[in-house]
């Protein structure tokens, strides 16, 4: 047994040193380094830029935690792309803070550093940040569900059903975007839960998927069952938010539901009613502009521009909604749904 | 150790003082911790229920009348019905001295099975839920097969089908979340256990949380009136003496394997219809929520000592302290807090019962 895996390992570490040396001696080797490859916007972002890399000529390698906060496996897959001569890489950090000495690594070794979806903390660790504003993309909700309640916004009550306890950037950029734009005072806005307006009901975490939104939903209602505006990071967690208010008859209409991300499903959750409003986000152009950034480094040693006012390159987002509301530009969802991902 | 320590420090006390004789002042003080301990280790579920019955008291004060109502109460059952699923599973293996963290992992598979076959193939949704159930036993065998028939370590065994299963969630889903609503149009079926049964009073009972109940008492009786449940006992306690004794404990380990990825299909069943959607993200924690679980419940991780119903008692303690502490306004983290004290107090409460048989 043992003599056999030695056996099989060898063979497998030269067949690998094999097919490397001779197929990609010449090419530009650049990396994608993304959060899991459970999440659809992660797999669209590497479709994207694999389509991307095909068209420019350049050797694309990915990698990806093995779950939503696997600063560990992002820290190899860098060390991995230094040794392997990469001239720089794309990078969705798990950990904000903790990725960022071994991204100063991999610049100090002369790579260009572009990070994606999830600015760094602080933003300027890296060479260039592509992503949604999130902010922003909260407070188009928030602007939506405002102006849909009309007056009855000053005495809604509203859930949030945030990501994670340990606040990462997204999630607090998102929830306080959307209480910004409701006109909720965010006392600290870069983080949440200090809040002293009364019509916020509550925080409560769903870790971004279905079964979590739908606990968050529960409990929520359990402490004010006359909730009628809820708040969700993403969409999953949206369509768990609505079945535990299916289970309760208030299916209806009667709860505002308002989320962030623009994936297929989400789009196709708004076009049903389940979801009032969604900002949606455009991870295949990050991806793509990554690709093409960072051939254009290689070639000429340009590095990436910012968006005047940000310190980050806003790849834009969208408020699609059916109902739209006066003052908030929006696309429908026949619009979303030619530019939805995943 | 540290009772010899406690008697003997009795014992000089004892003989200082001199009125009485050693001997009976040894017998009256420990003699009254060694009954509970006796106590204790013939009705192993008797603290996860005292926990119960004292948490529900604490968060009915502190929490008010939100948290001690039938509707609150129905609704933590249908919280931990899941995790309560997947523990009956857990549990069998925890009996037999495994583990299995591959759990979760089966479950989604099952879900995802379901889900594309019948949705997004077309497959009629009779045999997409077959396949899916089928999937479940096939997972749970292969762990069987490599725990007991390769004789490798189970924590490495389902480490490793945890990440395989793993992969075959996201090749099979393609990452890809199907709605609800296309669910509930293509194949209801799979939403069936999402059914609900006014109980009365507010109180909420789903298919999902009945079925629960169905396979613990199944189970149950399995375990304890069926020679196979006396065997998975014996297994667990001491494999040696059960081979010995005539137990053919390898095609029992495999059995026992099996029919928790049967039990593990059968929650990807129910939670298809608590979450609506079938999503290869989500349940993330779903393997050792399990284990905590029945950790709480009592069930020994050493094997051969357990119960069902203890279990059952551990998620909804689990779920209890999430939902009350939630509700008296704690923060989250202190929700975890909470849950990692009980294992603490769970486990070193089990190796304290587990001297008396030393």
């Amino acid at each position: 047994m043992g003599k056999f895996l030695k056996i099989a390992a060898t063979g497998a570490v030269m067949l690998g040193l094999m097919c490397g040396t001779a197929a990609y001696a010449q090419e530009i080797v650049v990396g994608l380094i993304t959060k899991t490859e459970g999440n659809p916007f992660f797999v669209k972002m590497r479709e994207g830029a694999q389509a991307k890399a095909d068209e420019l000529g350049i050797e694309l390698r990915t990698f990806a935690g093995k779950f939503d906060g696997d600063n560990d496996s992002q820290i190899a897959a860098i060390e991995n792309l230094i040794a392997s001569g990469a001239k720089g890489f794309a990078i969705v950090p798990s950990d904000s803070s903790a990725i960022v000495p071994t991204i100063q690594q991999a610049r100090d070794a002369g790579l260009l550093v572009i990070v994606l979806d999830t600015p760094l903390d602080p933003i300027d660790a890296a060479d260039a940040t592509f992503a949604t504003d999130n902010r922003q993309a909260g407070r188009l909700i928030g602007e939506w569900a405002k102006g849909t309640l009309g007056d009855a916004a000053a005495t809604a009550k509203i859930a949030m059903l945030d990501l994670a306890v340990n606040q990462p950037t997204v999630d607090y950029l998102r929830d306080q975007g959307f209480m910004e734009g409701f006109g909720i005072d965010v006392k600290d806005a870069n983080k949440y839960g200090d809040e002293d307006d009364a019509r916020i009901c509550g925080h409560e975490m769903t870790g971004g998927a279905e079964d979590g939104g739908r606990t968050a939903m529960e409990t929520l209602l359990q402490k004010c069952p006359d909730i009628n505006v809820v708040y969700t990071i993403n969409e999953p967690s949206a369509a768990g938010a609505y079945e535990a208010l299916k289970a309760i008859g208030k299916d209806d209409g009667s709860v505002l539901i308002v989320s962030v991300d623009g994936g297929c499903p989400g789009v196709a959750n708004v076009k049903d009613g389940v979801i009032g409003a969604t900002s949606q986000q455009y991870p295949l152009l990050m991806a793509s502009m990554a690709m093409e950034a960072i051939k254009k480094f290689a070639e000429t040693g340009e590095k990436p521009a910012v968006t005047a006012g940000l310190n980050f390159f806003d790849t834009g987002a969208a408020l699609i909604t059916d109902k739209p509301v006066d003052g908030v530009e929006s696309i429908d969802t026949a619009k979303g749904a030619e530019l939805c991902w995943g | 150790m540290s009772d010899d320590a406690a008697g003997s420090a009795t014992a000089d006390k004892g003989l200082a003082n001199a009125t009485h004789g050693v001997a009976s002042f040894d017998e009256e003080r420990p003699g009254l911790v060694r009954r509970l301990q006796a106590f204790l280790h013939t009705y192993p579920t008797a603290i996860p229920f005292i926990v119960l019955v004292v948490g529900v008291a604490i968060f009915s004060v502190a929490a008010g009348s939100k948290f001690f109502a039938p509707f609150n109460l129905s609704l933590v059952l249908q919280q931990v019905t899941i995790i309560g699923v997947l523990g009956i599973a857990q549990t069998l293996i925890i009996l037999t001295a495994g583990i299995d963290l591959s759990v979760g992992a089966i479950m989604i598979l099952s879900s995802i099975v379901m889900g594309r076959l019948s949705v997004t193939a077309g497959v009629p949704v009779e045999i997409s839920f077959v396949l899916g159930i089928g999937t479940g036993i096939l997972c749970g065998f292969i762990n069987g097969i490599l725990v007991a028939l390769v004789k490798l370590p189970p924590f490495i065994v389902t480490l490793g089908t945890w990440s395989i299963y793993g992969a075959m969630i996201i090749f099979i889903s393609n990452s890809e979340t199907i709605r609800s609503q296309d669910i509930s149009a293509i194949a209801p079926m799979l939403q069936w256990m999402g059914a609900r049964v006014a109980l009365g009073g507010g109180a909420i009972l789903t298919a999902g949380s009945m079925v629960m109940i169905l396979i613990a008492a199944t189970v149950w009786y399995v375990l304890n009136r069926t020679a196979f449940g006396r065997h998975i006992y014996a297994t667990g306690d001491d494999p040696e003496a059960a081979r010995l004794a005539g137990i053919n404990t390898t095609w029992t380990l495999v059995g026992v394997y099996t029919l928790a990825g049967f039990i593990c299909a059968l929650a990807s069943w129910v939670l298809i219809g608590r979450v609506g959607a079938v999503s290869p993200l989500g349940s993330q924690t779903a393997n050792l929520d399990s284990i905590t679980a029945v950790v709480i419940g009592g069930t020994s991780l050493f094997g051969g000592r357990g119960s069902i119903v203890g279990t059952l008692l551990g998620a909804l303690i689990v779920g209890m302290f999430r939902n009350g502490l939630a509700l008296a306004g704690v923060d989250v983290l202190w929700q975890e807090f909470a849950v990692g004290a009980l294992i603490i107090i769970a486990v070193t409460t089990d190796q304290w019962i587990r001297k008396i048989s030393a």
